[in-house]
């Protein structure tokens, strides 16, 4: 049995459990390090990625989910998530957990009134998917091993650098769920190397 | 592309939840408020205690002082507005506030009729001491809800009946049939509409946040125990000793609310927390919570 965690320090942890179960797979809120261990993949949820940078520090849960990295074990960053993944921040000289080799801008499309709602085409994942974009980052600089999977107006929205998944928008709060399926496949058969 | 749509304003609720916002008066107090960990703040010109205490009328806050504190922090910026007041909520939205709370708190502009916040990009949140509320408020568009609690007091006896009786009638209507919801409707005076979207959910489709008396880290997390999504903290941390300390604490209780040996160790040494009034001795007029309807 496939084994995914949500990091559930803050934020939207219970859709993407939903996103996950429905895809077949077991879901497991993480709210301690130790947890990491038992889990295949993880899933760094939306939220306020300030908020959950705090938390990680106070729990201390960075080294744990660098060395989740460093396993190969996959990882995928929704929204906040894909803040906490980026190995460089726009304005910021220092990143979170810097794994994945983007440079992402943080609240890139405006204030909560410009909050929207658009139709994607996803490589690999869906022709036209639903994206929920919520004072949303961006990826503005992706490195040559990255591979980008979607553009929302020329601003790179979702991207995978082997491992690891990110995205703007927020996949779990609609009832398409092809892009955590697409993950869950993305763990398999990560899974299904460490065996062989 | 579009923008305000449900998805997208109780989309960004949701992303607020497990988490703590904190009300502040300015940009200091939302720099401390950010460095500590809050999901969000509550731009106004006084917390509730103190709104409490000046009495009068108690409006939105100077555009200036909403406009310092955000400013000065990259989390998002909340504030409020009277209720039923539509120009007070689009000064704010114009503003490009990221939530106003239609509150309580500030005397209300209109006795009959709260805002069509279905009119509105900005997303609403509203307090709420039942379902019914609860439910008429999400029928006008909230994209979140608070329980009213009693604000300003220190005391989280209001809230806790709060979120109790919300929740045990949201478990009612999931259990019933549904040829029943519509009597039920009627007795709650609730729109039958979303008394059906909650039996199909089986919980409200809106986040609902504890607010109105949340004093202690112990008080955040019983809120959080009792069903709360998150936790709103408006006169108890700036009113505290070591504001930085209190607010980190709290939001430590609501992330690990029922780990009881570490909430035991944030909560020493806090110092006085606000002194809390005792609910029977406030006067009909004094109750915020029976603003609105």
């Amino acid at each position: 049995m496939i084994r995914i965690g949500v990091l559930a320090l803050q934020g939207a942890v219970r859709e993407h459990m939903r996103s996950l179960e429905a895809c077949g797979v077991e879901a497991v809120a993480i709210k301690r390090k130790e947890e990491l261990n038992e889990v295949d993949g993880l899933i760094l949820p939306g939220g306020e990625s300030t908020a959950m940078r705090r938390l990680i520090d106070k729990y201390d849960f960075m080294d744990a989910l660098k060395d989740f990295a460093r396993v190969g074990k996959p990882m995928f960053g929704t929204c906040a998530g894909l803040i906490l993944l980026a190995k460089e921040l726009e304005g910021y000289s220092e990143p979170h957990i810097g794994v994945m080799d983007i440079k992402v801008e943080r609240n890139s499309f405006g204030r909560q009134v410009d909050s929207f709602e658009a139709d994607l085409a996803i490589k690999d994942v869906a022709d036209s998917f639903p994206a929920v974009f919520i004072r949303a980052p961006h990826i503005v600089e992706a490195g040559e091993n990255v591979e980008i999977l979607s553009k929302h107006n020329d601003r790179i929205v979702a991207a995978r650098e082997g491992q690891f998944l990110g995205c703007s928008f927020h996949p779990e709060l609609t009832d398409n769920h092809r892009l955590t399926a697409y993950f869950v496949d993305m763990v398999k058969e990560a899974k299904a190397k460490h065996l062989v | 592309m579009i923008t305000g749509t449900d998805l997208v304003k109780r989309g960004m609720a949701e992303m607020q939840k497990g988490g703590v916002i904190m009300d502040v008066v300015n940009a200091e107090q939302a720099k401390i408020a950010e460095e500590a960990g809050a999901v969000a703040v509550m731009a106004l010109e006084r917390v509730p205690s103190d709104i409490r205490a000046a009495g009068g009328v108690a409006r939105m806050a100077d555009p200036r002082i909403i406009e310092a504190v955000m400013g000065a922090v990259t989390i998002p910026v909340m504030a409020k507005g009277r209720i039923g007041h539509i120009v007070e909520a689009r000064i704010l939205e114009a503003m490009g506030v990221d939530y106003i709370d239609e509150s309580e708190v500030l005397t209300p502009a209109d006795e009959e009729f709260h805002l069509n916040k279905r009119d509105y990009t900005v997303p609403f949140v509203c307090g709420c001491r039942d379902l019914g509320e609860a439910a008429r408020r999400i029928g006008e568009g909230a994209s979140m809800l608070r329980t009213k609690g009693e604000p300003g007091t220190g005391n989280i006896v209001e809230a806790v009946r709060h979120i109790r009786k919300v929740n045990a009638q949201v478990r009612k209507v999931v259990a019933m049939n549904e040829d029943e919801l519509m009597t039920e409707a009627k007795l709650l005076g609730a729109p039958y509409e979303i008394l059906l979207e909650i039996k199909r959910l089986g919980h409200l489709p809106v986040v609902n946040f504890a607010a109105g008396g949340v004093a202690t880290p112990a008080d955040a997390a019983l809120m959080m125990q009792l069903g709360a999504d998150g936790v709103f903290v408006g006169s108890g941390i700036f009113k505290s000793e070591n504001p930085a300390k209190f607010a980190r604490a709290i939001v430590e209780a609501t992330t690990h609310f029922q780990d009881y040996k570490l909430i035991a160790e944030l909560s020493k040494d806090l110092g006085t927390p606000m002194k809390g009034i005792e609910i029977s001795s406030l006067a009909p007029e004094a109750r915020m919570q029976d603003r609105g309807w």
